[in-house]
């Protein structure tokens, strides 16, 4: 399956944008993905690992932390994974 | 350096008058290249934190996918974000650190006063890790030509 590699992670794919990996499910594509390109696992997962919290999965359109199955869901070749770190933020200050 | 055309600089801030006194947020489209960002056009989004818009913004990543997809199309990355803001100084907040986690993009902040935008600064998310990031000031470069969104207007007036 394609997974697709945000702009602060390419440092560690080579300056791919994606990259195709075997597995059946989601954990195994990821699993696929972090034994080769070694360095994404800390920036993707927390030294207990698990998936850091500002990092977002999607599997096609829907976020694997909603899937009943998470990631042990079933994936195809054609299926698209996209890794995407949290936007957020803000002022706290008031005049 | 952040390079970005002046009418997507003015956008940008203009976007911030609009949704005063809310943040505004939004996408910054373009190349990373030796010498910066460069921003070819700017994506409007949503801000999903309406329980607390005046000093918060989120952006769903779902519209971040969708953003990401049209961009890839236009051979196009996220070099950056932007938001605005309201009556607050034009730097970023500890908030904003918190949850800065695009390193090597622009994090573009308007302060908007009493509904007129005021400074507009950029701030470039450097590090190798969540442990040892930080914000760098990051000088902006307004180029005057025509923005990505300008020449897709003209070419549909044609």
């Amino acid at each position: 399956m394609k997974i697709n590699i945000p702009t602060p992670l390419r440092a560690y794919t080579g300056g791919q944008q994606s990259v195709s990996v075997p597995g059946a499910t989601v954990g195994e594509a990821l699993e696929a993905l972090t034994c080769a390109y070694p360095d994404l696992r800390q920036h993707l997962y927390s030294a207990e690992g698990k998936l850091r919290s500002f990092v977002n999965l999607y599997l096609n359109d829907d976020d694997i932390r909603y899937l009943p199955q998470k990631e042990a869901t079933p994936v195809e070749e054609s299926d698209e994974l996209s890794i995407i770190p949290s936007i957020a933020g803000g002022c706290r200050c008031y005049l | 350096m952040l390079h970005l055309t002046y009418s997507d600089y003015s956008a940008l801030r203009t976007h911030g008058e609009e949704t005063y006194p809310h943040e505004c947020c939004g996408v910054l489209l373009g190349n990373s290249q030796p010498d910066g960002n460069h921003v070819r056009q700017i994506v409007r989004a949503g801000n999903t934190r309406t329980d607390s818009a005046h000093n918060r913004y989120n952006i769903a990543p779902e519209e971040l996918i969708r953003i990401q997809r049209q961009a890839r199309k236009q051979g196009l990355d996220i070099v950056g974000f932007y938001h605005s803001h309201p009556d607050c100084p034009a730097q970023w907040s500890q908030t904003d650190f918190a949850e800065a986690h695009w390193v090597g993009c622009s994090y573009v902040i308007t302060r908007v006063d009493q509904g007129k935008a005021a400074v507009t600064n950029s701030f470039l998310l450097t590090g190798t890790s969540e442990e040892d990031k930080k914000f760098l000031d990051e000088p902006v470069e307004i180029e005057v030509r025509k923005s990505a969104t300008e020449l897709e207007q003209e070419k549909g007036k044609a």
